[in-house]
Formats: structure tokens, C-alpha cells, sequence
């Protein structure tokens, strides 16, 4: 008994768990889990057979293959790059560093339409890449291409900011024992580096696939929205509140945050597993 | 007492000689901007000198869709002037916050002014657009917004369509395989009208935009008359796009009076002169014909003639699974 006290107080050294965790709850609750069951509660002006017919029609189908399918390989392209970027800022000085550093921040700060229409004015067959894109057959603008490119931009600054915190707490004296133990650098970076790396890559990613999957603001100026083919699901649902149909458009919402939350909550299990197996490892 | 009862009988006086100072909220659509600055420096100007009240008038613009659901969320305006009855039905309807004959309640069906639909081409017109015919030919790319969204592309598609009704004798098919046609030329649908004239103008993709008359003054004049040229189909369609008194906000604001008194003058002779200098086409005829050089001649057909009014036409067109969903199914 006197023990369980002892070690109770070694666990929690500041006190108040109760009280912030009541408060956690309470502000999540009023920010969060609010609103997104005033989402819920609204498609019950829906019958069941609306409902379904509502989240199946051909236009709101082909635009959740869309979505998900150029959030996720937007969100992978730039576990990737991030991930080069970050091992750059944090491995080498060079000069205007700081300037690089502040630059990745740039799409987190930039208004979603003002990076929109920048990218659309840019990519557009007479803009300055555009323009040097056509004569390789290759179409940015108003199309599924331009939406990918959307997406990476804005999901960007999640995966350098992940994982520089933990790049700049690796020790190159890990890599050097490596080496000197007769590690190849393929092997030092496969066997090594990597596996510390892939709770944050794993977080990062997330982190920009949930935000491309809500992104709207810099899609819509360069998707051109065609249904059935530039068509994301926010547009659809923006179409149907358009045309006054409430209950229709919380019905799609809905699909998107229950498959949304079914992804992130397996990054996540993904995430503590191998963080778990990373620890093992190490130990 | 009685000095104190003096003083504030002539306070009481005195204030009722101030001018008072009103609001007015005005919730519009998309390019109707300089038309009410316009008209409402010149309506507060004619208030003044009838009533020696100061009247401030706000004015919001957006997509007419979302202007509407902003008042149906609790957005308190005095007045809407919408693209369509559409979206007003719609404030009436889930709203109640005026009465379901809103319609009937000033002359021409509410609608001061009307519109339509016009070609805006490039400079020259390279590629030789004359008529609704020439832009379903293949190779043309045409710009024009998402009608489920836009107030301006249901009636730019009303019109598309009314043209290939009246060219194929009614034939009901023919005038969706041109409609079809017609969307698949299209590379980009944007939600709203100014959306369309930033994509065809400013970034140079299409090579025509469907575009309101007036926003297509607007963009000759925005955007440099050296660069495109207006070009005005055979038919097309008249646009109507209505004003009323938001009653119940109105009544809560103690501005009924003004508010009428604000769309009334929309039909003066100062309010359609000010409708046709920003290219709305006036209903007064005296200023019509003085302002005749803006417009050039078109057959107009009405949504009611052609269409049966916009409960119907929004159901088979624009609704989920209608017409215009067809048209991009495999």
C-alpha cells in the first residue's frame, strides 16, 4: 500500500492529471467531437437509401478515389524529398541556410488560394513551367497531375518539420560505429538511420495526407473540377451545399471523416508498432 | 418641473430634426460589385434629399448559391439581388424569412434588370466563333463555371440548351447529345462567374468564355479591349436575376420602409440608367433605347417559355443524376 503511494508519486511528478485530463476531454469535446456530431446528426434528415444512394453516385465515388489516391501519393513523394531536405538543413552549413529553413515553412504561412492561383498561373500552358511542360505532352493544369502537385506543396513542410527534431538528435557516432564495423553506406542508412527515422516519416506522413485530404483552397484553382475526373470530394461537397442539399453534403463528409480516421488511426497503430520494435532493437 | 419638462420637450425635438443614420445590408452575387457602388452612392444622394436620413448601405457579393445559404445561416440582410429565383425560393423556403410570393411583389417578376448570355473570344477571333454552333466543333475549348455552383452557368447551359431545342424542332435528344457536346469541350469548370473570367483572361486557357453580358464589358474593360472582343450568339437566353426584401430581417432592423424604397428606385430612371451603364439591360424601354449601342440584338427565349420556370428546369438538369450528371458518366 505504502509502496503503490510511493510509486504513484514517482509516475506523476506534477500534479492535476485529473484536472487536465478533465479539461482535455472537455476542450476536445467542445472543438472537435461538437461539430463533427452536428456533421452526423444532419445527414439523419436522410433516409437510409438516400444516404446510400447520396455516397455511392458515380461523381462522389470517382472524386474519393482522387482524393485519397493523390493525398496518398503526394503525402509519400514527400516522405521522400522531406526527408532529403531535412537531412540537408540538419547535416550541412552552407550559406543561406537560415533562408532555406524558412522557405519550407512557406506553404504552412501562404493563404491555400493564394498558393491556388500562384500554381494554376504557373503550370497554366502559357505560364513559365507550363509553357515548358507542353512541348513534352505533359498537362499540369486541369488535370489529375495538377492536383498532385497541389498536394505535395502543401504537405511539404509537415515531413522536414517531423523529422529534423529527431535528425538533430541522432548521433553520427552511431553511423561512424557502423561504418567501422564494416557497414556499407546503403547498410548505414537502411540499417541504421532509417529504422530511428520511421516513427517521425510515420508522423510526418500523416500528418500531410490528413491535411491534403481536407486541402481545398489550392486545388480548386488548378484541378479544373471536372466531375467524374478533377473532381475532389470537398468540391462535391461544395456542389451540394450549392444546391441547398444539406443533409447530402454531411452524407459524403461523413465517408470522408470515417475513412480518414479508419487511415490515421492505423498510421498510428502502424507508428507505435514500430517504435516498439525500434526500442527492442536498440535495447 | 416645468423647466425640465421644457428641456426635454425640445431635446425630444431637436433629435427628431437630426438626421437619423440607417444601415442596410445588401447580399448580391458575384458581378454585380460595381453596379450597386454605383447605385447605392446615388440611392443614399436621392434618400437624403427626400428624408435628410443618412442611409449606409453594406453590400456582400459571392457566388449567388452561397449568398444564399449565408442569409438561410443567419447573414441578416435587408435586401438580396440574386442571380436567380432559384436562390431565393430556396431563402423562403427552408428559411421562411419572406413570404413564398416573393416574386409577385414588384413589377417584371422582381427583376429590375435582365442579362444574358454572351461569347467572350480572343482578339480577332482566331478561331472564328459566331454562334453557339461553332463552339461544340472539336478543338474548341470552352470556359465556362459549374452550373451545380454557379448562378451564371445554369443560365449559360439554359441557353446552350434553349438554342439547340429551338434549332432541332424540340427534339429533346438531339439538344442533349449538343449539350454534351458542348461540356466535353470543357477543360476547367470553376465555381463561380469570376472564377471563369480569371482562368480565361489571366491565365490564357480556353478559347471562349461563356460569361454574363456584363461581366464581359467588365472584363474588355478590366483586362484590356486590345485583347478579346464580345461576340452575341443568335439566341439566347434572358436572365432575370430578381431582388427582394429579406421581410423578416427587415422588419427586426425597423427598415421595411427603406428597404422597399431601395429596390423600388432600382426602377426609376436613375436606376436603370445606372443598370445599363454597368450593361444590365434596363426594363424601361426610354432608357433602353438610349442605351441600345451597349447591347447588341438577340433573340431572348425565358426560362417559363422554354423551360417551365426553375423548380422544374433545376430537377432535371442540375439536380444529383440529372442531365448534366449524364453527361459525364462513361
Amino acid at each position: 500500500m505504502a509502496n503503490d503511494r510511493i510509486k504513484a508519486r514517482k509516475i506523476r511528478v506534477l500534479p492535476g492529471f485529473k484536472l487536465t485530463l478533465g479539461f482535455t476531454l472537455f476542450y476536445l469535446g467542445l472543438l472537435v467531437l461538437i461539430p463533427l456530431a452536428a456533421v452526423f446528426w444532419k445527414t439523419t434528415t436522410l433516409t437510409w437509401p438516400e444516404f446510400w444512394h447520396t455516397i455511392t453516385m458515380p461523381p462522389a465515388m470517382a472524386s474519393y478515389r482522387l482524393t485519397f489516391g493523390a493525398s496518398f501519393c503526394a503525402a509519400l513523394v514527400n516522405v521522400v524529398f522531406g526527408l532529403v531536405v531535412a537531412w540537408v538543413l540538419v547535416r550541412y552549413e552552407f550559406p543561406g541556410k537560415k533562408i532555406v529553413d524558412a522557405l519550407v515553412d512557406l506553404p504552412f504561412a501562404l493563404p491555400t488560394a493564394v498558393a491556388g492561383i500562384t500554381l494554376a498561373a504557373l503550370y497554366s500552358q502559357h505560364g513559365w513551367i507550363g509553357r515548358s511542360l507542353e512541348p513534352l505532352g505533359i498537362k499540369a493544369a486541369n488535370t489529375q497531375l495538377g492536383i498532385f502537385i497541389a498536394l505535395t506543396f502543401i504537405g511539404l513542410p509537415f515531413i522536414v518539420r517531423t523529422v529534423q527534431p529527431i535528425l538533430e538528435d541522432l548521433d553520427p557516432e552511431l553511423e561512424e560505429a557502423a561504418s567501422s564495423l564494416g557497414a556499407n553506406r546503403w547498410q548505414v542508412f537502411w540499417r541504421v538511420i532509417l529504422p530511428m527515422l520511421t516513427p517521425a516519416l510515420l508522423t510526418g506522413f500523416a500528418l500531410a495526407f490528413a491535411r491534403a485530404l481536407g486541402e481545398y483552397g489550392s486545388v480548386i484553382f488548378i484541378a479544373g473540377n471536372i466531375p467524374m475526373h478533377t473532381q475532389i470530394t470537398p468540391v462535391v461537397i461544395m456542389q451540394e451545399l450549392d444546391m441547398f442539399e444539406y443533409g447530402k453534403a454531411t452524407a459524403i463528409a461523413v465517408v470522408m471523416l470515417v475513412v480518414s480516421f479508419v487511415l490515421l488511426l492505423s498510421i498510428n497503430v502502424l507508428q507505435w508498432w514500430t517504435n516498439r520494435y525500434n526500442t527492442h532493437n536498440l535495447a | 418641473m416645468k423647466t425640465i419638462g421644457i428641456i426635454i420637450l425640445t431635446a425630444l425635438l431637436v433629435a427628431s430634426v437630426n438626421a437619423r443614420e440607417i444601415k442596410l445590408l445588401n447580399v448580391s452575387y458575384d458581378p454585380t460589385r460595381e453596379l450597386y457602388t454605383e447605385y447605392n452612392a446615388a440611392f443614399a444622394k436621392y434618400w437624403k434629399a427626400k428624408t435628410g436620413d443618412d442611409v449606409t448601405i453594406s453590400q456582400s457579393h459571392g457566388g449567388s448559391g452561397k449568398q444564399a445559404q449565408s442569409v438561410i445561416n443567419g447573414l441578416e440582410a435587408d435586401v438580396v439581388t440574386l442571380a436567380l429565383a432559384y436562390d431565393i425560393d430556396a431563402i423562403a423556403k427552408q428559411a421562411r424569412l419572406l413570404p413564398a410570393d416573393w416574386l409577385k411583389r414588384l413589377p417584371n417578376d422582381s427583376t429590375p434588370y435582365t442579362s444574358t448570355i454572351v461569347f467572350l473570344v480572343r482578339k480577332g477571333n482566331p478561331k472564328g466563333i459566331r454562334d453557339w454552333d461553332d463552339i461544340v466543333k472539336k478543338g474548341i475549348s470552352v470556359v465556362v463555371p459549374n452550373p451545380k455552383t454557379s448562378g451564371g452557368a445554369r443560365w449559360a447551359y439554359l441557353a446552350a440548351y434553349a438554342y439547340a431545342l429551338e434549332k432541332n424542332n424540340h427534339d429533346d435528344a438531339a439538344a442533349r447529345a449538343f449539350i454534351t457536346k458542348l461540356y466535353k469541350n470543357v477543360p476547367v469548370l470553376d465555381s463561380g462567374a469570376r472564377g471563369s473570367t480569371v482562368t480565361f483572361a489571366k491565365n490564357g486557357i480556353g478559347d471562349v468564355l461563356l460569361a454574363w453580358e456584363n461581366e464581359a464589358h467588365l472584363a474588355l474593360k478590366e483586362f484590356g479591349a486590345d485583347n478579346f472582343e464580345i461576340v452575341t450568339p443568335s439566341l439566347s437566353i434572358l436572365a432575370e436575376p430578381p431582388v427582394a426584401v429579406v421581410s423578416k430581417n427587415a422588419k427586426n432592423h425597423h427598415t421595411t420602409e427603406i428597404a422597399n424604397e431601395y429596390l423600388k428606385y432600382l426602377y426609376s430612371d436613375e436606376g436603370q440608367e445606372i443598370a445599363a451603364r454597368n450593361f444590365y439591360r434596363p426594363r424601361n424601354e426610354a432608357v433602353a433605347a438610349k442605351y441600345a449601342a451597349n447591347f447588341s440584338p438577340v433573340k431572348l427565349v425565358t426560362i417559363d417559355q422554354e423551360f417551365g420556370g426553375w423548380a422544374k428546369a433545376q430537377k432535371t438538369y442540375f439536380a444529383d443524376g440529372g442531365v448534366f450528371d449524364q453527361i459525364y458518366q462513361p
